[in-house]
């Protein structure tokens, strides 16, 4: 097994007198996909966006590619190679697919915009994601659907040689047929050889595109497992229960709580 | 793949030929409204349609014109400016003590009376970006503001330029000679490009748009936005600079007290124009037809005798007219 490219030991984050993250411990490798499942309030939000740089994390080390890092802002995420989908879709929606693409990372000079090159560059990403549901990459991101609009926004993160992606629930507002494509893009992200964490709630989701999975239960990691050796069933067990058979907490006569 | 390279570089800001005509089709609403308006007068009266007159109509839109345009990049950004009348009054005032009480030359007094107006627009970002006071409130202060050091600078009364000889040539010197086409008129459109230039292909236009459009996308973006708000602030306030400029020079002297009601005339031409006042979209070309219509109408109403009264109830319906089509377009389209 590789060496993960993003491995988190011991991760706490309180808000006020509230504990929402305890001594969490994550994997994350390149060209898997690792699904981060638990119920509501169960802490994914919050680890994504410790991960992100938007909450500073209370202790905890973060190593990226083996180095030990300090993630302070979303810039420190994003100059490290790690970017975040976030499920409210962090698009503008007056702007075109090449604007909100290159958002905060134009090209050409400040007074003038290179906009021949943005728009290349974005069609080649789009290409090379093999995303043909979008007629024209001039077109404003309010005209698309609510896949194409989840597809430029995954398409944004990946045009930065990055190394890292974490999408928060990409699948969740979404038809059949526009979740079939998202879950495509998914999977051909890993295969580009990207580490990507996917936040679900949708089981069939996860056992279709996940390599591992990290279940978080009241803001611990029960589990971190390979897809291919448990059920759906043992899965649920661990994000209602946090424990399933001999996979998850202890059971209470040895738990130390 | 190949097929999607050879792909001509499309239209940046609505795809193909649809989304231009989408685009552009408030401006061309406006366009047409201002062609009716001025075509009705054209009949209405005999003294409308001439050379003369359509030069009075450019001269009179270039206070309002270089206003709203500084205007319109708070407006797409989200934000408001009420501060940009007085704030007018007040730089007339600045560029008065600066070329008369002080005795400046030209080339430094000026700028320095422009560069004001930016200290203006900069203190009103600095209150919206930093100090969190939401823009309506924010700039209102900054109106009362700029009214009262108006007054106080220039002991309220007018300071005349006589001693600064030449700068009434800002506005009413031909710089193309032989024809009658005021100097004001031909900055207010160099400015006009140069801001629409700005709006379009600079990283400033590019992220007045996104904030205007979505806040926080832009902050996830990686992209300062509290730092962004206030170049945007302080670039429009060279446009109140400008216009306490261009405003002064025309008159030959700084008028303390007259800057009140400017502001919502400019914010008018910025809405008659098809920007949206909740940000994200607009445009410079649409702002100056706006600003057109202002003036036609103005002095229209002025031809045909009708009480300045009568001539505010009008202008107040044209801008009700004007949002209202808009939104009825926005619904069909």
């Amino acid at each position: 097994m590789s060496e993960p490219i993003l491995h988190i030991t011991g991760l706490n984050k309180t808000f006020g007198p509230v504990h929402v993250l305890h001594d969490i411990d994550l994997d994350v490798r390149a060209g898997e996909v690792t699904a981060l499942v638990g119920d509501n309030g169960a802490g994914k939000s919050t680890l994504v966006k410790c991960i992100a740089g938007i909450h500073g994390a209370d202790s905890g080390t973060v190593e990226f590619q083996g180095k030990p890092v300090h993630i302070r802002s979303p810039k420190d995420a994003a100059e490290l190679g790690i970017e975040v989908v976030y499920q409210d879709l962090a698009l503008a929606d007056n702007l075109d697919i090449v604007q909100n693409m290159f958002l905060g990372r134009e090209r050409g000079s400040s007074w003038l915009l290179d906009e021949a090159s943005m728009e290349k560059a974005a069609r080649e990403t789009l290409a090379s994601l093999s995303v043909r549901t979008v007629k024209s990459v001039r077109t404003p991101v309010s005209a698309l659907s609510g896949g194409q609009r989840q597809t430029v926004a995954i398409a944004k993160s990946v045009l930065w040689d990055s190394k890292v992606v974490l999408l928060d629930e990409p699948t969740a507002a979404l038809g059949v047929a526009q979740t079939r494509q998202v879950l495509d893009l998914v999977r051909r992200l890993a295969e580009q050889g990207l580490g990507v964490v996917l936040i679900s709630h949708n089981m069939a989701d996860v056992f279709e595109v996940a390599d591992r999975i990290a279940v978080l239960y009241l803001g611990r990691m029960v589990a971190e497992v390979h897809t291919k050796d448990v059920t759906h069933g043992q899965v649920v067990e661990l994000i209602t229960a946090g424990r399933s058979g001999d996979i998850g907490l202890a059971r209470p006569e040895h738990a130390v709580l | 793949m190949a097929a999607v390279k050879t792909q001509a570089p499309e239209r940046a800001q609505g795809g193909g030929i649809a989304g231009a005509l989408k685009g552009s089709l408030q401006q061309l609403l406006a366009f047409a409204s201002l062609i009716v308006i001025a075509a009705f007068f054209s009949f209405a009266s005999p003294y409308f349609f001439s050379y003369g007159n359509f030069t009075a109509i450019l001269f009179s839109t270039v206070v309002i014109g270089t206003l709203a345009i500084g205007t319109t990049f708070v407006i797409i950004a989200g934000g408001i400016d009420l501060s940009i009348g007085t704030g007018m009054a007040l730089c007339a005032v600045m560029s008065g003590v600066f070329l008369v009480k002080l005795g400046l030359p030209l080339w430094l007094g000026v700028p320095a009376a422009v560069l004001f107006g930016g200290l203006i627009g900069l203190v009103n970002g600095i209150n919206v970006a930093l100090l969190k006071i939401p823009p309506f409130i924010a700039t209102l202060a900054m109106m009362l503001v700029a009214e009262g050091l108006a007054l106080v600078l220039s002991d309220s009364t007018p300071i005349y330029f006589t001693e600064a000889p030449g700068y009434t040539e800002i506005s009413t010197g031909n710089l193309i000679p032989g024809v009658n086409f005021p100097n004001a008129v031909l900055v207010l459109l160099v400015v006009a490009l140069i801001a629409g230039v700005l709006l379009r292909k600079s990283v400033l236009g590019r992220y007045t748009y996104s904030i205007g459009s979505n806040e926080e996308a832009t902050a996830l973006s990686g992209i300062d936005v509290r730092r962004w708000k206030i170049a945007i602030y302080a670039f429009a306030g060279l446009f109140i600079g400008l216009a306490g400029v261009l405003i002064s020079a025309r008159l030959g002297s700084a008028q303390p007290a007259t800057g009140m009601g400017y502001e919502l005339q400019a914010i008018a031409a910025v809405v008659i124009g098809g920007t949206s006042l909740s940000g994200g979209k607009g445009s410079i070309v649409g702002t100056l037809i706006g600003a057109l219509i202002i003036s036609v109408l103005n002095n229209g109403l002025q031809i045909m005798s009708i009480p300045q009264e009568w001539q505010n109830v009008i202008l107040g319906c044209v801008i009700l007219v004007a949002v209202y089509t808009d939104r009825i377009r926005k619904k069909e389209l």
